[in-house]
């Protein structure tokens, strides 16, 4: 055995050198990790871009879908989640489980925009009776004629994000409400995606089709897509089409909604390029939010944010 | 007599038909596959060039060339006209060399030892049948397992701070767990892989005759000697052709990089590298490598035909699938030249 010994000797050295090493001092800039909602992530990287070109602060945006991205937050993968839903009670639980707040910042507002086919000639509004009846587990809704006895005998092609999708939790507390928590909370036969770009080109790909998804994919995609109104009354009367202006007045409801990033508070305070990064993303990377297609928040809004990200950083030099 | 040779001539010319008969419809087979491979190719290259984009926005955008000089050079970006792959095309080639570096000594000697060193008992070939069954696992699956095993290594090491290695040159840095770096990526690849490389190996090794190895053997050579200069060269070509099949597949691999958390937007090239000389005047680019986050080209191309509002995106998405084909095109023509050069060598 003796051969073996020299060989043997090296190899644990090796191992115990690696795990014992020396502690690394980080010299290099700390890369900031963002994850979460595919709705938030063209937002995030406009950001990111600007935020590299204008301050030379790095970060990485991971397109994760709003649940898988506040696992990785809380989880500690990530500084910054996207969301295109608050946080849920289980989520902030676990964060503080594994001992930091996560903090809520306000950054744009999205209107989830039912669209279909440009051909479509027939239906120009639904009504939240409507695409609840449409939606619904077990829904008995397959042709168009069934939402309206005078539009075609046709199936209705859907498409909708997938249960991941903080888009879909939003969807479904808007128009379904609360569903008892064993049954699915709506209906399974349509196509599910995570990627908004599936559900665009599937709605562009029928006549009779329809689907759900955030305004700027309608927005950058106008010429293919139709946006239809939203009516909350039974009748129809006060249906409102999504545009900028309905979106920011307020108008668009309930379907329009606020997006947020939650930032770890462990991080904001104790790393520099964070508290820049979403300092950046508050005040100058807003004007990102329209070119991107969303609606830039109201200023009272965007202030509270700022407040707060303000108030937090100041317990840093206490 | 006559009736016999008609008989002849009839059964002459049906075994002749279905003779013909194989061979156009193994002739279809192949026009099949390069027309499928011409239709994906042509299709692509037009969307890219812009000239014709039945299924583009119509903007007037979207008819432009997208694989410029600045595509090559530049980092993503939200506008499409100013996108470019960068970031992905060092991550791939970095994600190749160092899934390389672990999977072929390992899948190679693996291989030796199946071959030249195992009995050919029950357990050995129970080795075998579960290493052929590794072979077809999704990839997904062993994402799933890089994930848990390398980049959270099972919770077990919470907040420890990462270790230096001092090499004289810089500090190879090393995260524990290594988290959402290119070693997580390439240690998951190598895995994935691993079982192709080793049946690939085993094959070729299988191939050499056994006088070569009697011979060896009978003028003296130990078995070190015999595997070392004389199986391992002969097998050489055969093994060489498994790496490059294995590495073909790292450079288009997506779900297991999605899965352990590989970044689908980053404006950096790993190690933070600026220029390309930065890896020999700056070595301590070189030892942030591994433990750099990344993107590979199929993640960008991912990235961009489905997490991007604006459709001119898949333009871009079109330009970068063209240069990921022409670098599997390159590495594969390099391979093939590297595995002619090693078998001329032989002549036994």
């Amino acid at each position: 055995m003796r051969k073996y010994r020299l060989g043997c000797s090296l190899a644990i050295a090796l191992c115990g050198g690696l795990l014992a090493g020396c502690e690394y001092q980080e010299t290099a800039q700390y890369v900031v990790q963002v994850a979460g909602s595919s709705t938030v992530s063209p937002v995030s990287s406009a950001v990111a871009e600007e935020a590299d070109k204008v301050l030379g602060i790095k970060a990485t945006v991971e397109t994760t879908g709003t649940g898988p991205g506040m696992e990785r937050l809380s989880r500690k993968e990530c500084d910054i989640s996207g969301a295109s839903r608050p946080i849920k009670e289980k989520e902030l639980e676990k964060c503080r489980q594994n001992g930091f707040e996560p903090i809520e910042f306000e950054i744009c507002i999205d209107g989830l925009t039912v669209a279909v086919h440009p051909e479509n000639t027939w239906c120009n509004c639904l009504t939240i009776e409507q695409l609840k009846k449409l939606w619904e587990f077990n829904s008995s809704v397959q042709k168009w004629s069934d939402l309206d006895p005078s539009w075609p005998n046709e199936d209705i092609k859907l498409f909708g994000p997938d249960h991941d999708s903080g888009t879909f939790d939003y969807f479904i507390e808007a128009v379904i409400g609360d569903v008892p928590e064993e049954q699915s909370p709506c209906r399974t036969d349509y196509t599910q995606s995570v990627n908004d770009t599936t559900l665009v080109d599937g709605v562009k790909g029928s006549k009779y089709s329809l689907g759900y998804f955030g305004f700027a994919y309608y927005l950058l995609n106008q010429q293919d897509l139709k946006a239809l109104g939203i009516a909350k009354s039974a009748d129809g009367s006060d249906c409102v089409v999504p545009t900028r202006e309905t979106i920011g007045a307020g108008d668009y409801v309930p379907l329009s909604r606020p997006l947020f990033i939650y930032v770890n508070k462990e991080s904001l305070l104790t790393k520099p390029e964070v508290a820049k990064f979403v300092d950046y993303y508050l005040n100058a990377g807003q004007s990102e939010v329209g070119e991107v297609g969303y609606i830039e928040l109201p200023s009272e809004r965007i202030d509270k944010a700022r407040e707060t990200l303000k108030q937090t950083l100041a317990e840093r030099r206490n | 007599m006559n009736t016999a040779n008609q008989a002849y001539q009839k059964q002459l010319r049906r075994r002749h038909a279905a003779s013909s008969l194989f061979s156009a419809i193994c002739l279809l087979a192949i026009w099949f596959a390069l027309f499928m491979l011409a239709l994906l190719l042509v299709g692509i290259s037009l969307k890219m060039t812009g000239i014709w984009d039945p299924t583009g926005s119509g903007s007037g955008a979207g008819s432009r060339n997208w694989l410029t000089y600045t595509f090559l050079t530049e980092h993503m970006s939200r506008k499409p006209e100013q996108s470019g792959m960068i970031a992905g095309i060092w991550g791939s080639l970095w994600l190749m060399f160092m899934t390389g570096l672990f999977s072929i000594p390992l899948g190679i000697g693996a291989a030796v030892y199946l071959e030249e060193y195992a009995k050919n008992n029950a357990f050995t070939r129970f080795i075998r049948l579960n290493i052929s069954n590794l072979a077809g696992v999704p990839s997904i699956v062993f994402g799933i397992l890089g994930l848990t095993v390398f980049a959270r290594m099972f919770g077990m090491f919470p907040d420890l701070p990462p270790r230096g290695i001092p090499l004289g040159i810089g500090v190879l840095k090393i995260s524990i767990p290594f988290g959402k770096s290119l070693l997580t990526g390439s240690l998951t690849l190598t895995l994935m892989i691993l079982p192709i490389i080793i049946i690939a190996s085993q094959e070729a090794l299988r191939s050499v005759p056994q006088s070569l190895r009697h011979a060896a053997l009978a003028l003296g050579a130990t078995k070190w000697q015999t595997i070392w200069l004389q199986v391992l060269p002969a097998s050489l070509p055969g093994i060489m052709t498994g790496i490059i099949l294995a590495l073909s597949r790292v450079i288009g691999e997506t779900a297991p990089l999605i899965v352990i958390g590989a970044a689908t937007y980053i404006r950096y090239n790993p190690g933070q590298m600026e220029r390309v000389s930065d890896y020999l005047l700056k070595p301590q680019t070189l030892l942030d490598v591994p433990s750099s986050q990344f993107t590979a080209m199929p993640l960008q191309i991912f990235e961009w035909v489905s997490h991007q509002p604006n459709p001119d995106f898949k333009n871009v998405a079109a330009a970068a699938i063209v240069v990921l084909l022409l670098v599997l095109l390159i590495m594969n023509g390099l391979a093939v030249y590297i595995r002619h050069h090693f078998s001329k060598r032989l002549d036994w």
